[in-house]
């Protein structure tokens, strides 16, 4: 394959696109497969065939259309009309209505002018609900692989590195270290291995950002790794994904056959000395192997533990040798930084938090589902303009954010500017895009036991403060909630919870307190009603002994 | 060594389900970091690890047996006892939580009178619970036998389960 063959590929794929007169776009998403999205496939493809359309009008399966609450979604084009809620019956009224006789089918027509559509940009999702993701002739027509071609036959690795830098892109698995920084030390490692490694180990619940662009846009991560893999001096690449993702796994599998079979991956990419392989490594449920350290055990086949750092991946990493790790989202900023240049990228957000997030919005919010944002976007606009408010009758009362690392960011915080920094200036973190909404009906007592049982249970045990203070954080929240608690026990908390934050070894325990810390500052009142004094000293935690794991 | 809480039986010579476990393992060319891989090939064919299997994975990828149980119990999604003919998986990640999904929780363990994670006595439902199973759009969420059911309802579960612990026993099963 040369850059000719790529462009070529690219022409005959567009004109054979152009051939037809319109193109109906399922949502072939998980959410939307749930909702009965195959079924709709087969009604549009049957409807089609009685109206003598089947040759003239394609069926097309895409990634995830973001209003996965409002599923199953088609997109017809090119007009972009959008619909909601289509099952068989609608599924034939767009074909005998829409194509046959020019008139939209008002009921589940989508205005598309609504802010939820509007405020959006998409970066990461561009190509969801646009291409095939089962056809890298699709993603080669939106000028997919284009980078990759750029960056192997124009540019010195450190050219690439340098772009990258210079983009401002931040590591989007939630920590948000410089992602060009980060490249540029495993380039500057003497080794004649090295590793890209890909954490698709979305654990977070509430999280399935990393999964729609899997399973939307493989193409995109492998074609970023595959730049990473230039710039740092990799030969191999391997993407852990878990095994929770079925979907996210098959299309992954494909897509790299597929561009195995173009050349686009393998020896001598683009006629050039660069050879770069990917491997899937699939995970085996395990929140903990989201940390990097652990990752990088569980890929080598043994138990997902963490070790201490330094010394970094970086220098010392899968097998011992220097690997560079970064998230799904991550690498799917790769290609567009390449393709409009880092300035371009640089102008998007806020100066310190360049680019775009992607965030799961979910929970109580009329419009569920994906979106993607520039960075600096206030909370306010995201819940109240793009996730239209809470449920009728209900307030809203707090956003979570960061999963089980995170926190809870109240109403009075509304206007915080959604970056790195304000995030956790107001006591939550990025995270990888998780967002919760809870209204009136949720008690923060019991959102926060709810975080602190997930820890303990995915608490690998090898360091004692996260394996014995998880459970015991638990225990306390538990008496709490059961108004046993007295008014001596929430110093006790508060004092067990710094502890596991200071003196846990890695990222889970570090930030497993998160939670209960951040419903601590804003919602102390709803601990407060929950005590009693305190009669006698009793001792606390003695009902709940700890447990090893 | 693990504990023998099941009496081993023998293999039958020429199960075809080894032939199948083989062949895994030779793709991955018995290399002990492709354990985590061979368990999940051993589980799908399986259905579950029982521990005769982790010795003869032990043996074949050349590892010792304390790091293949100790692999196949660290990570949850590796099962060491059989499930049900159904599994319902109730997802529990926080948008399904936030939504009601422990009233749905309660509804099932009360409607099969088991608690989650474990097996009706008649092998025939197994409910399990899942972090998060990435539909958090449609939450709560349950997965029924590999189909996922959005913006299920305790009644709804119910009334799923009931069809299940009804259906008669067939032979094949």
């Amino acid at each position: 394959m040369t850059v000719e063959d790529l462009q070529e590929l690219a022409e005959q794929e567009q004109q054979r696109q152009e051939k037809f007169t319109n193109r109906l776009m399922y949502c072939a998403a998980a959410g939307c497969v749930s909702c009965g999205s195959i079924n709709v496939r087969d009604m549009l493809k049957k409807a089609l065939a009685e109206k003598n359309l089947a040759a003239t009008v394609e069926v097309v399966g895409t990634g995830c259309m973001g209003l996965c609450g409002e599923g199953p979604l088609v997109k017809v084009l090119p007009e972009g009309t959008l619909y909601q809620r289509v099952d068989e019956t609608v599924a034939r009224k767009i074909v005998e209505e829409h194509l046959v006789t020019k008139t939209p089918v008002k009921d589940n027509e989508i205005d598309t002018s609504h802010p939820f559509f509007a405020e959006q940009m998409k970066i990461v999702l561009e190509n969801c609900g646009r291409i095939d993701a089962e056809k890298i002739e699709e993603y080669i027509a939106v000028e997919g692989y284009a980078a990759l071609a750029r960056v192997v036959t124009e540019m010195q690795p450190a050219e690439v590195v340098e772009e990258v830098r210079k983009s401002g892109l931040r590591g989007r698995g939630g920590a948000g270290y410089s992602t060009g920084l980060k490249w540029g030390i495993v380039r500057k490692v003497q080794s004649d291995t090295k590793y890209v490694v890909c954490n698709a180990d979305e654990g977070d619940p509430g999280a399935f950002m990393d999964r729609s662009v899997l399973e939307g846009d493989p193409h995109r991560i492998l074609e970023g790794m595959a730049i990473a893999g230039y710039a740092v001096g990799a030969q191999q690449g391997y993407i852990y994904v878990r095994a929770e993702y079925p979907l996210a796994i098959e299309r992954l599998r494909l897509a790299i056959k597929q561009a195995e079979r173009l050349g686009l991956l393998g020896n001598r990419i683009f006629d050039s000395q660069f050879n770069f392989r990917i491997d899937l490594r699939i995970g085996a449920g395990a929140f903990v192997c989201g940390e990097e350290t652990a990752l990088i055990r569980s890929i080598e086949g043994r138990r997902g533990r963490p070790r201490p750092r330094p010394p970094y991946p970086s220098e010392k990493g899968l097998w011992g040798m220097p690997t560079l790790l970064n998230n799904v989202e991550t690498y799917a900023n790769i290609a567009p930084i390449i393709r409009k240049g880092s300035t371009w990228f640089a102008a998007i957000g806020t100066p310190k938090s360049t680019g775009t997030k992607v965030f799961a919005l979910a929970g109580k919010i009329r419009n569920t589902g994906l979106i993607e944002v520039p960075m600096g976007i206030s909370l306010r606009k995201i819940v109240f303009d793009i996730g239209g408010g809470t449920p009728e009758g209900t307030e809203f009362k707090a956003a979570q954010t960061g999963g089980p690392s995170g926190g809870c960011i109240p109403a009075a915080h509304l206007d915080v500017p959604v970056d790195y920094e304000s995030l956790s200036s107001v006591g939550s973190i990025m995270g990888s895009g998780g967002m919760i909404v809870m209204d009136s009906t949720s008690n923060m007592v019991d959102v926060a036991k709810y975080f602190m049982d997930f820890c303990k249970d995915e608490s690998c045990g090898k360091c004692i403060p996260c394996r014995v203070g998880t459970v015991h954080i638990h225990g306390l929240l538990e008496r709490i909630a059961q108004g046993k608690a007295t008014t001596n026990d929430l110093p006790l908390l508060e004092e067990l919870c710094m502890m596991v934050k200071e003196t846990s070894l890695c990222g889970l325990g570090q930030s497993a307190p998160n939670p209960v810390l951040s419903t601590l500052r804003f919602f102390r009142n709803e601990y407060e009603e929950l005590l009693q004094e305190p009669a006698t000293f009793v001792p606390s935690g003695t009902d709940t002994p700890p447990t090893t794991h | 060594m693990p504990p023998t809480t099941t009496t081993p039986k023998p293999h039958p010579s020429g199960d075809n389900r080894f032939k199948l476990l083989d062949r895994a393992i030779t793709k991955h060319q018995s290399r002990g970091d492709a354990l985590i891989e061979v368990l999940h090939a051993a589980q799908g064919i399986f259905g579950y690890l029982e521990n005769d299997l982790l010795v003869y994975i032990a043996r074949a990828l050349k590892l010792p047996l304390s790091r293949v149980y100790g692999v196949a119990t660290f990570y949850h999604f590796f099962t060491l006892k059989p499930k049900g003919k159904h599994t319902f998986v109730l997802c529990t990640g926080t948008a399904c939580y936030v939504k009601g999904a422990n009233k749905i929780q309660h509804a099932a363990e009360e409607c099969c009178k088991v608690k989650f994670g474990q097996t009706t006595p008649d092998d025939k439902i197994s409910l399990v619970q899942a972090r998060c199973v990435g539909s958090c759009g449609i939450a709560p969420v349950a997965v029924l036998d590999d189909k996922v059911a959005g913006k299920l309802t305790p009644e709804g579960a119910v009334e799923r389960l009931m069809a299940w612990k009804n259906e008669k026993d067939e032979v094949t099963a």
